[in-house]
């Protein structure tokens, strides 16, 4: 069974806004989110900025006792899910709810909750931890909530893989929907790793900025953290046109592989392998493809190997790709980034407005492919993807088509 | 001497060798030290020194850590001891 696979609903929650669609309006106005972090013992640490989410009142929108329950991963994805939902217009019936569920990615869990005990019992000293420790840092916690929150009743599991954990999961949740084998997929990923423990582990590789995500630019220094959510609703289409609901894209391709090379470092080969596999299995040539959301890290290794995997994997019709790395304005979102990053690629297909690459001051020769620079752009688009690569060298690429 | 000593020490445990196998004019790549290696070497020599060192593996030239051979590694490490000493 092959079916046609169609977005009705995406909610976000991150330092750019609180909606999907200020995410978005944020992006296409190139506003940088990154600034100074601030959580306790910020001071101790030598990279002091992030794309952290400010100003959030946990208690507007959680209980008391909701909030013992959930990490900050868990809440932002609630968030996100409610918008995504609320947006689909669906609600699950007795027998929907069991041809729905639930696949988020995360890299990191409940890390927060895991840094705050942790600190309780070594550094405090202390002999007790909240007796709800163990469901509030387990990986699947926000994709459980997020089915306990909607009733929904079928697939629901997390998918870990680092950086990639979103795309994956969204990978899987498409291909669940494509086959038959669930109706309505919530998916998407989450994550909030802005705390000491968090940071500091990531200072060790000497991988993040000190000032700044500046994809693709020669200047380019480093990474930078981010935290959040997105969360979309996937559909079989036949479904979405028989209750006439409002399609945003349609979930055409998805492909993953594995370098099978270095733990950290990237491989050229295996990205291109997983892009030119994703536009294949949606059914399009290279030259249909008008939009490329890159991994874009900022890194000096990731992002000319990633445009050498454009090229390795679509020759010449690489030249007609717009590319964007919307983490120099949301950061490094880890597990969720590939899901905040839909987002763009959303609005590339349905809207043909390009989200830019902020602080791009000159490009770097070895990144010499279309960048979308500082300002966004307006193009008709067909088909977009979305690029994840994972340390561990796994790769997964969706590939959007405008809905038509 | 006691600084130059010790960077043999730490570089030999992460190249497998012994000290009197790391040559003063060696370079980490010589001594089949890769990326990864780099980073555990200054991990490693900034607890035994009890030092910061200044080091981004996305730029190491622009990171004012010299590291091109052995005596630059154990000449930059001195200079930071007596920066960051008191």
């Amino acid at each position: 069974m092959t079916n046609r696979v169609v977005i009705t609903g995406q909610g976000a929650f991150c330092a750019l806004g609180g909606t999907a669609d200020a995410v978005v309006n944020a992006m296409l106005n190139g506003t940088c989110a990154i600034g100074q972090m601030d959580f306790p013992d910020v001071g101790r640490l030598s990279v002091q900025i992030g794309a952290q989410i400010k100003g959030y009142d946990a208690n507007a929108l959680f209980t008391r006792s909701e909030q013992a329950l959930y990490d900050p991963f868990t809440q932002y994805a609630l968030i996100a899910a409610k918008e995504a939902m609320a947006q689909s217009g669906l609600t699950l019936n007795d027998a929907l709810a069991l041809q729905t569920g639930v696949v988020l990615g995360s890299a990191g869990g409940g890390l927060q909750t895991q840094d705050q005990n942790y600190k309780t019992v070594y550094e405090d000293g202390k002999n007790r931890v909240h007796p709800f420790v163990v469901p509030r840092l387990m990986m699947n916690a926000a994709s459980s909530h997020v089915s306990m929150a909607h009733g929904a009743k079928g697939p629901c599991f997390t998918v870990s893989t680092a950086c990639a954990s979103s795309n994956h999961a969204m990978g899987q949740a498409f291909q669940m929907v494509r086959s038959g084998g669930a109706q309505v997929m919530i998916t998407g990923g989450s994550d909030s790793m802005l705390c000491f423990g968090g940071i500091k582990a990531w200072e060790g590789l000497r991988v993040l900025s000190p000032d700044g995500c500046r994809p693709f630019c020669e200047t380019r220094n480093g990474m930078v953290q981010g935290e959040g959510a997105a969360v979309f609703v996937f559909e079989e289409l036949e479904h979405a046109k028989a209750r006439g609901a409002t399609i945003l894209a349609e979930v055409a391709g998805f492909s993953m592989t594995a370098d099978a090379a270095d733990i950290v470092v990237p491989s050229a080969e295996g990205a291109a392998r997983a892009m030119a596999a994703s536009v294949v299995d949606a059914g399009l040539n290279a030259d249909q493809i008008g939009y490329v959301n890159a991994h874009g890290t900022a890194t000096a290794v990731n992002d000319k190997t990633e445009v050498a995997a454009l090229r390795t994997a679509f020759g010449s019709a690489a030249e007609g790709m717009a590319i964007s790395s919307t983490k120099s304005m949301h950061g490094h979102i880890m597990g969720g980034t590939g899901a905040v990053e839909l987002l763009s690629c959303i609005a590339a297909v349905k809207d043909g407005v390009l989200a830019p690459t902020v602080n791009l001051h000159s490009k770097d020769p070895a990144c010499d492919l279309d960048v979308v620079a500082n300002t966004a752009r307006e193009n008709p688009v067909e088909a977009a993807i979305s690029n994840a690569f994972a340390f561990g060298g796994l790769n997964a690429v969706i590939t959007l088509k405008r809905f038509s | 001497m006691a600084v130059h000593d010790k960077i043999k020490e730490i570089l030999a445990e992460q190249a497998l060798l012994t000290p009197e196998d790391v040559a003063d004019t060696a370079s980490l790549q010589d001594l089949g030290i890769d990326s990864l290696g780099v980073v555990e070497v200054i991990f490693a020599i900034e607890e035994e020194f009890s030092i910061s060192v200044p080091f981004n593996a996305n730029d190491p030239e622009a990171s004012n850590f010299d590291i091109s051979s052995v005596h630059a590694i154990s000449a930059a490490v001195s200079q930071l001891i007596a920066q960051q000493s008191g």
